[in-house]
């Protein structure tokens, strides 16, 4: 048995449960003590729920010892980001308005992963209801990146990244309305991947923008971004976007096999607001698919550099009338200022929110009123449709398109905190993938300055499986995600 | 776009249904000016004849039977309320009887 269970890939670990070669208490309880010993410093979990993740490594056992046959999952110990409700575990949305929330149901994808078999350790951090690129808009702290301590893990689903990435769980669930799966696993240089639109219900998941908000895994490698895919992947009656589809076997897609593949590079996804090593990382990725049968060429996506603004002003919009939900009415916290009925809302969405989400609500509400409907909103949803038709025009050209995850390597703690544009730059490679609603993923390949560059492949509605696979063929052909941060 | 004032700022906060502090106001007031200066090139691109995204996939009016189906108890339903009683949601008074 491996010393250090914590380490393995949700696969390795899966190989071993089923052939008895370790027990999945074991295996949860090797992840536990990691939490115990590194968490203090990363600060990834909000809560963490070590006795029922014991109790279900139990059940995976005894299941295992009765002969039973048990999913990939089974046993296999994971966090989920803390905007995704889980029954009588704390969902706090890393928000004031929410710290005494306890769901009395489970969302779908929690659901799903209980019923494979999985071990939740815990619920990770975010950016207050998602709101943000580095977890610093959380509060109840930052997370840390465990690269680097002083940089931010990215956002939003920065707890659940830095979690996979600090070996505190052998995956983990996020939610992606602009990057925020992709953006932090590659600040943390492990897998993310934002499925295409509809794939992965978001019932019982805070909504952001609905339009935009998709679930996706964030992993320690390509293999197991498929399996916990397998898990969660589904028509669900409870979420009407969810497309209903043939169950797939996303494993199957994990073939090293980039013959004939023709990548899509296109010049606007490598502006001068892209770091030159982060460039040089990834045209050096491009080349190793090339070297491996793959070709590539030049495409044009002229509407992309507006794709950033767009999803600020929809966005905003959507937010304003999500959020109208937190009144302190029906759930989370009310105001003890509350007089009137309008003073108990203005009082307790005052006292609930942080800024960064005050500051969506009051521009998305702006932005719909008077003759500001048309002039933004209407426009940023007529920009959409035109880097919609540039995607689609692109795709008949190529099967998938290449490119950085983000301009830059994590960035350090405070240093973008007063200044709106260029946090939200950090979104502006990743934020297309949302307009459009097509599947993107991130994954390892490279470091600067000790910490870790991400691959964006980009692919076409629907063909999620294609992705996959070239995101395998690359990893098994260079070892970016074996490596591992010096926490202790 | 003209700059919006920190009256302005407090009148949409007032749509929100959210008070703001002082100190709120002035930092949103800068950073929103910010955020709309910079959408302001949006404006200028041509968009005549584009038709608008409403939505992403090609899903018309996702319907299905009305039927009952295992659900919430009205207790589970109620149990996040901050002030419940009888089953309700209990709220200050709105209107004057």
């Amino acid at each position: 048995m491996a010393d250090k269970l914590y380490e393995l890939t949700a696969h390795e670990l899966s190989d071993m449960i089923q052939s008895r070669q370790v027990s999945a208490r074991d295996v949860t309880q090797s992840f536990l003590d990691r939490i115990d010993a590194v968490d203090k410093s990363v600060k990834a979990y909000i809560t963490t729920t070590p006795e029922a993740a014991l109790a279900q490594a139990q059940a995976v056992d005894d299941a295992i010892g009765r002969g039973e046959a048990v999913g990939a999952l089974a046993g296999i110990p994971g966090g989920i980001k803390d905007n995704v409700c889980t029954y009588g575990v704390l969902t706090t949305c890393a928000s004031k308005m929410l710290t005494n929330f306890t769901p009395v149901y489970d969302a779908t994808v929690a659901a799903r992963l209980n019923n494979a078999g999985a071990v939740m350790t815990g619920k990770t951090n975010l950016d207050e209801f998602a709101t943000g690129s580095s977890t610093e808009n959380s509060a109840c702290f930052t997370t840390h990146n465990p690269w680097n301590l002083k940089m931010v893990p990215g956002g939003s689903s920065g707890g659940s990244a830095a979690a996979v990435a600090a070996d505190e769980c052998a995956f983990a669930l996020g939610t992606d309305t602009a990057g925020s799966v992709r953006q932090p696993a590659s600040f943390c240089g492990v897998v993310g991947f934002k499925p295409t639109y509809g794939l992965v219900s978001r019932y019982g998941v805070t909504s952001l923008a609905s339009s935009l908000d998709q679930v996706g895994p964030i992993t320690k490698d390509v293999s197991d971004c498929a399996m916990v895919l397998n898990a969660i992947v589904g028509k669900d009656r409870l979420d009407g976007v969810t497309l209903d589809i043939e169950a797939k076997d996303f494993t199957k897609a994990l073939a090293k096999d980039v013959a004939g593949l023709r990548i899509g590079v296109a010049a606007e996804c490598f502006g001068p607001e892209i770091d030159a090593d982060v460039e040089k990382a990834v045209r050096g990725a491009i080349d190793v698919l090339i070297g491996l049968g793959a070709s590539s060429k030049e495409i044009a996506l002229p509407h992309l550099r507006y794709g950033i603004q767009a999803y600020s002003i929809i966005a905003a919009v959507e937010s304003s009338s999500t959020l109208a939900r937190f009144d302190g009415v029906r759930f989370g916290v009310r105001s003890k200022h509350a007089g009137d009925a309008t003073l108990m809302s203005e009082k307790t969405r005052e006292e609930g929110f942080g800024l960064a989400v005050k500051q969506r609500l009051i521009l998305g509400t702006h932005l719909l009123t008077g003759s500001c409907y048309d002039e933004y909103f209407i426009k940023a949803q007529k920009i959409r449709t035109l880097i919609i038709r540039d995607f689609e025009k692109a795709f008949e050209e190529c099967d998938i398109i290449i490119s950085p995850t983000c301009p830059t390597v994590a960035f350090e703690i405070g240093e973008y905190s007063d200044n709106p544009l260029a946090m939200r730059n950090a979104d502006a490679c990743t934020v297309h993938a949302n307009l459009v609603g097509i599947p993107s993923i991130s994954v390892p390949c490279g470091f600067k300055d000790g910490l870790p560059i991400g691959l964006q492949i980009t692919g076409k509605h629907l063909d999620d499986e294609t992705l996959l696979r070239v995101a395998y063929t690359y990893e098994q052909t260079t070892d970016w995600h074996k490596r591992k941060p010096q926490l202790i | 776009m003209s700059q919006l004032t920190r009256q302005d700022i407090e009148s949409v906060a007032y749509l929100c249904r959210m008070t703001l502090s002082e100190q709120e106001n002035s930092i949103l007031t800068d950073r929103i000016n910010i955020i709309l200066e910079d959408i302001q090139e949006l404006t200028t691109l041509d968009t005549d004849g584009v038709t608008p995204t409403s939505q992403v996939i090609s899903a018309v009016n996702v319907v299905r039977k009305d039927e009952v189906t295992p659900s919430l108890t009205a207790e589970q339903a109620t149990a996040n309320g901050p002030q419940v009683a009888e089953n309700c949601f209990v709220v200050p008074r709105v209107v004057d009887t």
